[in-house]
């Protein structure tokens, strides 16, 4: 048995739709080979909502749509040595960023809160209001890719990436001999 | 006694390759004869050269050229597939990505689009250096049986060559000038033109994205058994060499 310290690793899913960490489970069988070589800290699949010392990794799937998510991304910078953007939205904003630019609006935030809560056909929203509960998180004028809020070290593409290029890439990463991903693993859907 | 065509004939090299051309061939077309693939987007079998999106670029003579305009010559030395041209490449490929609104996860022709093949290949998988333009573009569903959502535009103008000199109608062109330049309908919108899906210029294999979508066909093949989901870009014109 190697008696080397295991890796730690944190996840969090920001602006995301959890797909991407339910792609982390589709490595399978292969999870209890991986677990051989980590522990995970903060994430939503221990359920640790704080850091409870520095990480080796950091996996995020989503972007940013709001503060909160600024805040965890900085957190995760701050307490990870390599930060991995796994997935579309993480990477480029993916399908929330479809609310950045959509056609003949000058206020797109404004006209998709509308059509989301007020003027849509298909809504039973009783107080005609958009939801502004102080609790809420503030919404950010646009979906940024996390490239674009913190330094990212590796991008994982697809959505979801497949189980076989996330264990791909984490195990390589783990042994460093990560040197950029088999071609034919590489599907930006 | 050999063939007339012998004569014509003549060799020059891409990357140490040695390919025979014949007078008047591109630089491209003797490379796809000869099962070496150089990178394109704007250009397409049957349609006429146009040199615009220069991911073709290879350096001939000491110069950097569009492989798909310049014309073979004897003798010279091409580079094709070096550190640098790959990346020269894969930045315009990421500029292209960014210029418009390329949402893979939620386009039809994701698995078919050149543009992301073309992304695959040249390992465009590192976090981008440059800023998304987000342009806010229309969609054009106006046409019972085609749509056209330019936010996948890609300006290669195809379509616009296949329109003119294959279906001989002229459905699209170019315009703007400069960054503004955009692929447009000649009408105020695609139904106003005459415009059919047994056109050349609407058919699967002219538009390289998502951005001319023949209705109510879009899933007919799933995600994951499409043409780059098996294969990468470029794969059949590289198995002629072996």
């Amino acid at each position: 048995m190697s008696e080397l310290p295991k890796a730690r690793i944190a996840t969090a899913s920001l602006a995301g739709c959890f797909g991407c960490h339910m792609a982390i489970l589709d490595i399978d069988e292969r999870l209890i080979e991986l677990m051989q070589l980590v522990e995970v800290d903060r994430s939503p699949l221990t359920d640790k909502k704080r850091f409870t010392q520095r990480c080796d990794i950091g996996i995020i799937e989503g972007g940013c749509c709001n503060e909160e998510n600024v805040h965890v991304l900085h957190d995760f910078r701050r307490n990870c040595d390599v930060l991995i953007a796994l997935g579309q939205c993480a990477i480029m904003g993916g399908l929330p960023a479809m609310r950045n630019a959509i056609m003949h609006s000058d206020a797109p935030l404004r006209e998709c809160l509308d059509e989301a809560y007020i003027t849509g056909k298909y809504i039973r929203n009783t107080t005609h209001n958009v939801p502004n509960d102080p609790a809420l998180p503030l919404l950010l004028d646009e979906v940024y890719p996390c490239s674009q809020v913190v330094e990212i070290d590796y991008q994982i593409p697809g959505c979801a990436p497949s189980g076989d290029i996330i264990f791909d890439t984490l195990s390589k990463l783990l042994t460093g001999k990560f040197r950029g991903f088999e071609r034919d693993m590489i599907k930006f859907d | 006694m050999s063939g007339t065509k012998k004569e014509t004939g003549f060799t020059f090299t891409i990357d140490g390759v040695e390919i025979t051309a014949y007078a008047g061939q591109t630089i491209m077309e003797a490379a796809d004869e000869a099962g070496v693939y150089i990178p394109r987007l704007c250009d397409h079998e049957g349609l006429r050269h146009q040199g615009s999106c220069r991911v073709c670029t290879v350096k001939a003579g000491g110069r950097s050229v569009a492989a798909c305009t310049q014309p073979a010559a004897p003798g010279q030395a091409v580079e094709n597939e070096t550190p640098r041209l790959t990346k020269m490449r894969r930045d315009l490929v990421e500029m292209l990505f960014h210029e418009g609104n390329h949402l893979c996860p939620i386009c039809e022709a994701s698995g078919n689009c050149e543009l992301q093949a073309m992304a695959y290949r040249l390992d465009m998988t590192e976090a981008t250096r440059f800023p998304y333009l987000e342009p806010c573009r229309a969609l054009d569903a106006s046409h019972p049986d085609i749509a056209l959502d330019t936010n996948r535009c890609i300006s290669c103008g195809r379509c616009i060559r296949a329109s003119q000199d294959v279906d001989g109608k002229g459905i699209f062109g170019y315009v703007g000038r400069g960054i503004h330049r955009r692929v447009a309908v000649n009408g105020e919108n695609l139904a106003d033109t005459d415009a059919e899906v047994t056109d050349h210029a609407i058919s699967a294999e002219v538009c390289p994205v998502g951005c001319i979508i023949r209705k109510r066909v879009g899933f007919a093949v799933p995600i994951g058994e499409r043409e780059f989901d098996h294969g990468l870009i470029g794969h059949d014109i590289e198995e002629k060499r072996k």
